[in-house]
């Protein structure tokens, strides 16, 4: 069996990134994921690869697009307010459809908000954040060890589709400690090459351009409508979800990242009481494992979305329910996280 | 037969867009015959933000990114870092280098970025169609400085090359003008040792060249020339503001 590490979330994250690869980190200071960064710095020079604190996340994004665009797997990590600032850099990245991981670990906002953990950049993440038609593979592990295999993913993933993709987690997440295992490096050499990238010509092929520019309205629907083909895959593809008890379920709580694991001890507190309540936890926000809600608003008379934040997931839960469920929201924002008594009380509130 | 006079190979085959006796035009064909001359057309990669020039990509033979308004110095960055052996610069506007990019272009000459900045000077915004830019002159009548650019109001127009040459990492930084023979003569000359500084890894280079923008100056070309030579040659004087390329 593979060796355990007890480790934080922030540094496991890291770890994991440059075992899968990355070499390249671009960052700006920012609680709750100053670890992560810590331990880039630490580790990156001693595997031949580059740690970078920027002069802001504007411009860490950008380098990101400049090595993502050089055929580097890259990574920058931020929490809220940065990622605000990131936003701009990560419509370019899309448009230009360059991989990379971006990793938000999230913080009580609006505004310079609150350090501790928060859900409220849901729609920042899964609706837009920057400007134009675009989306982001957004992942978000509820445990460390599932903080470690979706960072390979989220790499893989992100080479995969020519997309970037974002890891969501939260400071609980990020600062506690749990035992984790990770897989061995990977060999960069055995990474497919990215035929596309500006690595020079050497004179001997054409130019390669990265480029999110298109004057001509009827080019730039076109390649819209291209990256929304690809998109379609992802949808398809790439959803992924946990259920624990929904198969009799009349209520069914949707929780995703930490606040998922507090619902579960809720959860298991009213079954031992013989309510049948169960748990879909999204583990991909976008793509939103859409299939499931469809098919289990069949059944489950009730959903309860449970969020750190006023109410985000909960929309896309409406929306996939069909208006054949009722859907109910309950969440503190700002860095207050529900105790599973609340949760209790409230599915019992509205059972 | 011997060619006098040919298209440098790094010139794409392309008409460009750049208006009537812009001077954007040659100083691409100043990039591209030092590039030529230096024999890396395959080892480099430019980088060309927002402004007039953002569809340089379509210009240049070589590998080249399109950056977002000011973020150019930052993409160099990273694509320096992954190819520390291959030649990367950036071809930015006034506007884009010195109002919404000036703390990328600081910060990357005060890393010492192993990188080529070729700074157009126009004084204006060009291609958003003749707003006020950092090095607008004061009194210099623009679309948004209807009344000329007034020192109560807007300020001072920022010398780049004065500035940038305080910074320690900045290896080399000189400022030169297109509007002769001679002055493109000395241009082509500092392009190619700002490349050189790169080629032997002394740090970061810069090159301002000033020059025209005759559509939003609402100038003819020859009057554009003698505009830069009379109004932006005293603010903005030519000549080498630092070099420790022989330095070790
Ligand atoms: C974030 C952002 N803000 C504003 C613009 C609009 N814009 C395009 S070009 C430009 C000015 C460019 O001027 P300059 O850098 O001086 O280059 P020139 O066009 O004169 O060559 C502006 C403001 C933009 N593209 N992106
Ligand atoms: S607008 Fe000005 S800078 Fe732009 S191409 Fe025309 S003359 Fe040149």
């Amino acid at each position: 069996m593979a060796k355990k590490f007890l480790m934080k979330g922030n540094e496991a994250l890291a770890e994991a990134a440059m075992r899968n690869g990355c070499r390249f980190f671009f960052g700006y200071p920012i609680t709750p994921q100053t670890e992560l960064a810590a331990y880039m710095a630490k580790k990156m020079p001693k595997i031949g690869g580059t740690f970078l604190q920027a002069e802001s996340e504007v411009a860490a994004i950008n380098m990101v697009y400049g090595a993502a665009g050089a055929g580097a797997r890259v990574m920058t990590s931020s929490s809220s307010p940065g990622i605000s600032l990131k936003s701009e850099g990560i419509s370019y990245i899309a448009a230009a459809d360059l991989p990379c991981v971006i990793v938000n670990i999230v913080r009580g906002g609006p505004g310079l908000g609150g350090i501790q953990a928060a859900q409220s950049d849901y729609f920042q993440a899964t609706k837009g954040g920057g400007h134009g038609d675009y989306r982001l593979l957004v992942y978000a592990p509820a445990s460390i060890q599932e903080l470690v295999d979706l960072t390979a993913k989220a790499f893989e993933k992100a080479d995969e589709y020519r997309n970037p993709a974002m890891i969501m987690g939260d400071g609980m997440l990020g600062q506690m400690m749990e035992p984790v295992e990770f897989s061995e490096p990977i060999d960069l050499s055995s990474l497919p090459e990215k035929e596309w990238a500006t690595t020079g010509t050497e004179m001997k092929r054409k130019k390669n351009i990265i480029n999110s520019l298109y004057l001509s309205p009827e080019e730039l629907e076109y390649l819209n409508i291209k990256r929304y083909e690809k998109y379609a895959v992802i949808k398809e593809k790439e959803p992924m979800y946990e259920e624990v008890y929904t198969e009799d379920a009349e209520l069914i709580v949707t929780a995703y990242g930490t606040v998922s694991r507090v619902a579960l001890s809720a959860i298991n507190i009213l079954r031992e009481e013989g309510y049948k309540v169960g748990l879909i936890r999204p583990i991909t926000l976008w793509p939103f494992p859409e299939k499931i809600f469809d098919e289990r608003s069949k059944t489950a008379k009730k959903f309860l979305s449970v969020e750190l934040s006023m109410g985000q997931m909960v929309e896309d839960v409406e929306r996939c329910t069909k208006g054949r469920s009722e859907v109910h929201f309950f969440g503190r924002s700002g860095g207050m996280v529900p105790g599973k008594e609340d949760i209790v009380e409230e599915i019992k509130r509205i059972y | 037969m011997e060619v006098l006079f040919e298209r440098p190979h790094s010139l794409s085959n392309v008409v460009n867009s750049y208006c009537p006796g812009c001077t954007h035009g040659i100083i691409h064909r100043l990039v591209a015959e030092v590039i030529d001359e230096m024999g890396i057309e395959g080892e480099t990669i430019g980088i060309a933000p927002v402004g007039c020039s953002v569809t340089a990509y379509n210009f240049f033979e070589f590998d080249i990114q399109q950056a977002a308004h000011g973020r150019a110095p930052a993409v160099a960055t990273g694509i320096k870092r992954v190819h520390p052996d291959k030649f990367v610069f950036t071809y930015q506007g006034d506007g884009d280098l010195a109002a919404i990019g000036t703390a990328e272009i600081v910060h990357a000459a005060a890393r010492s970025e192993n990188i080529t900045v070729i700074f157009v000077n126009n004084a204006i915004y060009g291609m958003t169609g003749g707003q006020m830019a950092p090095t607008s002159l004061v009194g210099q009548v623009t679309q948004t400085t209807p009344y000329g650019r007034k020192v109560e109001n807007q300020g001072y127009p920022l010398r780049v090359c004065e500035l940038l040459s305080t910074v320690e990492g900045a290896a080399y930084i000189e400022r030169v003008s297109v509007d002769s023979v001679q002055n493109i003569k000395k241009a082509k000359a500092a392009i190619r040792k700002a490349f050189e500084c790169q080629k032997n890894k002394k740090g970061f280079s810069l090159v301002e060249v000033l020059s025209t923008c005759p559509t939003n100056w609402g100038k003819e070309p020859d009057e554009a020339l003698e505009w830069l030579r009379e109004n932006m040659m005293p603010h903005y004087p030519l000549g080498v503001y630092c070099d420790y390329t022989d330095k070790d």
